[in-house]
């Protein structure tokens, strides 16, 4: 009874028993995401160190989710952030508003906000779902290249810093 | 626009047939039927220049034959038009009778494309970090009208300062300026202040300021409205939050007694813990109030009435001597058992920055319990102007040939700057205007005759005025013989008399109360006795200190002639928006160990130091409410903030469940409370058989207005009625009258006048003598002073400056002091003395000394002064 099927059964199970897995053992494994992937956003700074967000609020405009708060405020030369004169105070992200759908990253006119390849966000509570500035902005390791810094004075003067490529 | 008298003269704008006043210009006559001409440097309430060149339209006229003086007719028996070789700026060029404009043409539409294109050139195209940007005329009549790319070189556009200072409060940024003059303009033209102007030529001119400190004016906010790109920005808002991030709250700027329409803009801020934050204040037009303006201190001065780390967040109550944190239940039951006792001890002290609802309960819960209530104030004559006050549709604005305006005994400009500004273009219009004071004021330079008085002899000054014209003269104190023997007196009087129209506006500079009421008598009887009263532009107003006096004198309170003695034979005082002990720290005396005190307050101010209970109240900005203006108009206001709660952060834990989440959230009473909800809440707790709202501002203005008969027949829904203004601003056409915001939310309502008028009454005379020895100091208002309400505002303190005193240059000589020096100022009659600098003025008489009030300097009324080197 049933022999032929049992034993085309167990036939597909051993084929498979030797074929290569299409799962990883996540997290020890971690596939490669795609080039145009959009995960968890980083907020970029110039070789110098400097933030590249000048706090425009453009992303937050642009946010069809409304998770982004930007409030801004002056840059001085005792206390720059960015080569601007304005720069962000305060930067968040709500993670569980975002849909990642990378309108900031289109409106950003500095190029300022990038959705990276980062997927691993998650939290136990509504509060850690904000990510604040200090959460987003990349990590510098050379403590020259910290912000705020003192700059000599005169040496940024633009108000949207010039861009090698503007494209 | 809207004199109807006038010629009407048509034309045809892009098709559209339009009838307009003769002398109109074509911008108007457009915006009149909704059709957009762009400009940048026109503005409706400023003479055209045509320097932007923005508003090219093609024009074209009726040919006329020259020898019947007809116009030409066509094949099809219509005028022949001949259309101008060049664009012409429509602007500039009035009306004409079958005129043709063409503002849409395809060679108007390329003549504004080449001009953006030009604005452009050099234009740093910053808007992502511009304050402007979302609200820029140039962004967006570059989106309507620009060409998508330029033809000229980013890299070769002109490099110019970003950051220009002029002055602490205004700052230039030299590359967005478009050169459109409206700042410079404004100065020169509407407000007088000519201290910013243009330097150098051509790509190298600028926008400079001539003046020490630097852009000295009192209207330099709003250049910021009027400037049609970024170049203009203030310290308050710069880079503080984008435009279109901003909600809008109208409200009424309580700041003097104008009562100017305003728009408060709050956004959530992470940095204030997510509680709404007021980003900045705008003016709201209202042409019969302020216009499309507000004055610098209005724009700046609301910080205190934000969520100012010292503002009181939870009751008060003595134990021990001292004053220790409470729960509302707490400290309510002790004062409403106070309360009850006291009865006719109650003395309930109101300050005039309360709302007519605040007033109306204070004043419900004292009459109540038998108890007498008070104003405080230091100028009186309300009675008067509740009677004899501005008619309904009274408006500075309608003010001309026909009419003569009084201003005595006050300095317009520091007082209530936005009167001095209509009065001003009043009498730019024709007006005939008569400053009587003691002192020079900026209004004397817009002035007929400037009759001058000694000091103290204000209402002996009037008196003068009015025999001038009567056969019957009474005798007047010596001090204004030489007044009454002036020829331009008499010109002046004379002037008043055959007037249409004429209004006075009185004030209390260098007065005690008694004088200033003597002062409002004196103004009566000209008034009454010229038959000026009770009709549209004609009646007396009152330049009170502040913004609710008229309101307060209108439900019945009145200052009381001896406050201290009132306050220390009252066995209970509640005290409401009132800071007696920091104006004079004399007051300190009048509060007795035995006495029961509650203060209600936004500040730990120094009256409430002295308190048993003391109350948290919201400030105008976080509840709703009326305020009514000195010219008897009743506004309203509406809350912009939340008031701030000391509520712990909600948490969620695992035992919690929804009840008591909703109790947590929701707790009896937390936080500040409305002025006009403590009454209720303490009548309540009385069993007072009063129905007073504690929750409901529009329910307690119903109930005022059936109670009072000067509110009779008012309501919200009255308050809120709009009517068509010109010029048409705030709309999405920020170019044209700039940022200011449209008024949809009402204009509110003049009180109605009573029907029995006064009698005249001979005000009381102080003949008064200045001392041979020692001096008298005379008390002036300044706008900038140290006030509770201005002193928050921490980047204007440089502007108001240290306390001073003004005396003359002799009698500074005389008591061996440098001008600049600091003196000591001794008091006679009093313990106060205060150590302050010394200015000097040739204008002075001797043995005067000038000392402004709220600077920290105890000065209500002229008082002996002993003056020596500090």
């Amino acid at each position: 009874m049933f022999v032929k099927e049992i034993t085309r059964g167990m036939l597909t199970t051993l084929r498979e028993f030797w074929s290569k897995p299409i799962t990883i053992e996540y997290p020890e494994q971690k596939r490669p995401v795609r080039q145009r992937f959009k995960g968890r956003h980083t907020l970029k700074r110039y070789e110098n160190g400097l933030e590249k967000c000048i706090g425009c609020s453009l992303c937050s405009a642009a946010c069809p989710a409304d998770a982004i708060f930007v409030e801004s405020a002056e840059n001085t030369d005792e206390e720059r952030y960015s080569p601007g004169e304005r720069y962000a105070s305060t930067y968040e992200i709500n993670m569980l508003r975002c849909i990642f759908c990378g309108y900031c990253e289109d409106a950003c006119p500095t190029e300022a906000i990038v959705l990276g390849d980062n997927y691993e966000i998650s939290f136990t509570d509504r509060r850690s779902a904000i990510y604040d500035k200090t959460m987003l902005i990349e990590p510098v390791y050379d403590p020259a290249q910290t912000t705020p810094r003192k700059v000599e004075p005169g040496r940024y003067t633009r108000s949207v810093p010039e861009m090698k490529d503007p494209d | 626009m809207t004199d109807h008298n006038q010629k009407l003269v048509s034309l045809t704008i892009d098709g559209t047939p339009v009838e307009v006043p003769e002398g109109a210009l074509i911008v108007n006559a457009a915006r009149l039927v909704g059709i957009d001409i762009p400009v940048f440097c026109y503005h409706p309430k400023m003479e055209p220049v045509g320097m932007c060149r923005m508003c090219l339209v093609e024009i074209g006229r009726p040919i006329i034959d020259r020898a019947t003086g007809q116009p030409v007719l066509d094949e099809n028996g219509a005028p022949k038009i001949q259309f101008g070789p060049k664009l012409e700026t429509a602007c500039t060029t009035p009306v004409s009778p079958g005129m043709v404009v063409l503002g849409a043409s395809e060679k108007a539409k390329a003549g504004r494309k080449d001009i953006l294109e030009f604005l452009l050139t050099s234009h740093p195209l910053d808007c992502p970090v511009c304050d402007k940007g979302g609200e820029c005329p140039l962004q967006n009549l570059t989106m309507g009208f620009g060409p998508g790319e330029s033809r000229f070189l980013f890299d070769e556009k002109m490099k110019m300062d970003k950051h220009v200072p002029l002055g602490e409060l205004i700052f230039l940024d030299r590359e967005r300026c478009i050169q459109c003059a409206r700042c410079v303009r404004f100065q020169d033209e509407i407000v007088d202040d000519p201290v910013i102007g243009f330097y150098q030529r051509g790509r190298s001119l600028e926008i400079v300021t001539y003046s020490e400190p630097g852009f000295d004016s009192y209207w330099s906010g709003n250049t910021t409205d009027i400037c049609p790109v970024g170049a203009l920005t203030t310290t308050d808002f710069r880079f503080r939050s984008r435009p279109w991030e901003l909600r809008a709250a109208a409200s009424i700027c309580n700041q003097c007694p104008v009562g100017c329409n305003t728009t408060v803009n709050v956004r959530r801020e992470a940095s204030t813990g997510g509680n709404w934050t007021v980003k900045r204040v705008m003016p709201r037009q209202n042409e019969q109030v302020n216009e499309i303006w507000i004055c610098d201190k209005g724009r700046f001065g609301y910080h205190y009435a934000t969520h100012d780390g010292e503002r009181l967040t939870q009751p008060l109550l003595r134990r021990e001597g001292e004053l220790q944190p409470a729960s509302w239940e707490e400290a309510l039951g002790v004062a409403a058992e106070r309360l009850g006792q006291a009865g006719s001890g109650l003395f309930t002290l109101v300050g005039g920055r309360l709302a007519n609802e605040d007033l109306f309960n204070l004043q419900q819960l004292t009459d109540a319990l038998g108890g007498q209530s008070a104003l405080y104030t230091h100028m009186g004559g309300g009675e008067l102007t509740t009677q004899l006050g501005f008619a309904p549709g009274t408006n500075f604005g309608d003010m001309g040939a026909q009419s003569v305006i009084l201003v005595v005994g006050s300095d317009l400009e520091e007082e209530a700057p936005l009167w001095w500004l209509r009065i001003k273009q009043a009498a730019q219009r024709g007006a005939k205007l008569i400053v009587l004071n003691a002192r020079s004021t900026k209004l004397d330079r817009a002035a007929d005759w400037v009759l001058r008085y000694p000091f103290g002899a204000a209402a002996a000054a009037v008196m003068a005025l009015s025999n001038a014209l009567s056969a019957k003269r009474p005798d007047l104190p010596e001090a204004v013989q030489e007044l009454v023997r002036s020829p331009e007196l008499r010109q002046a009087a004379k002037a008043f008399a055959e007037a249409q129209d004429a209004v006075i506006l009185y004030g209390c500079d260098s007065m005690s109360l008694s004088e200033s009421a003597s002062l409002a008598q004196a103004c009566a009887n000209i008034l009454l006795a010229t038959g000026h009263t009770g009709r549209v532009n004609n009646g007396l107003l009152g330049v009170w200190p502040r913004p609710n006096d008229q309101g307060a004198w209108e439900l019945g309170y009145r200052p009381h002639p001896d406050l201290a003695q009132a306050l220390l034979s009252a066995k209970t005082l509640l005290i409401a928006a009132a800071d007696p002990v920091s104006d004079d720290p004399s007051y300190q005396a009048a509060f007795g160990s035995d006495q029961f005190v509650i203060v209600q307050d936004l500040y730990l101010s120094a009256t409430a130091r002295l308190a048993d209970v003391v109350l948290p109240a919201q400030s105008w900005l976080e509840h709703e409410g009326s305020f009514t203006s000195a010219e008897r108009r009743v506004q309203r206001f509406a809350p912009a903030l939340q008031p701030s709660t000391a509520l712990p952060p909600i948490t969620t834990s695992r035992g919690s469940n929804r009840a008591q989440l909703l109790m947590a959230a929701r707790p009896d009473l937390q936080g500040p409370q409305a002025d006009f909800a403590i009454p209720a809440l303490l009548a309540a707790r009385l069993n007072l058989d009063i129905q007073l709202s504690s929750e409901s501002a529009s329910l307690v203005f119903l109930r005022m207005a059936q109670a009072s008969p000067a509110f009779a027949g008012l309501n919200y829904q009255r308050l809120a009625e709009v009517q068509p203004q010109w010029p048409i601003v705030g709309r999405e056409d920020l170019y044209y009258g700039g940022t200011t915001y449209e008024n949809s939310q009402g204009l509110g309502a003049h009180l109605s006048l009573p029907q029995a008028t006064p009698s005249l009454a001979w005000p009381q005379l102080a003949d008064f003598k200045l001392p041979k020895l020692g001096m008298i100091a005379f008390p002036i208002t300044r706008l900038y002073d140290r006030g509770a309400t201005l002193l928050r505002t921490s980047f204007l303190h440089q502007r108001t400056g240290e306390p001073y005193v003004v005396l003359n240059a002799s009698d500074a000589a005389r008591l061996k002091i440098q001008p600049g020096a600091m003196v000591r100022v001794n008091f006679t009659g009093t313990q106060n003395a205060v150590i302050v600098q010394a200015r000097c003025s040739d204008e002075l008489p001797e043995r005067v000394l000038l000392a402004p009030r709220s600077f920290g300097i105890p000065i209500q009324e002229p008082i002996a002064v002993e003056v020596k080197p500090a």
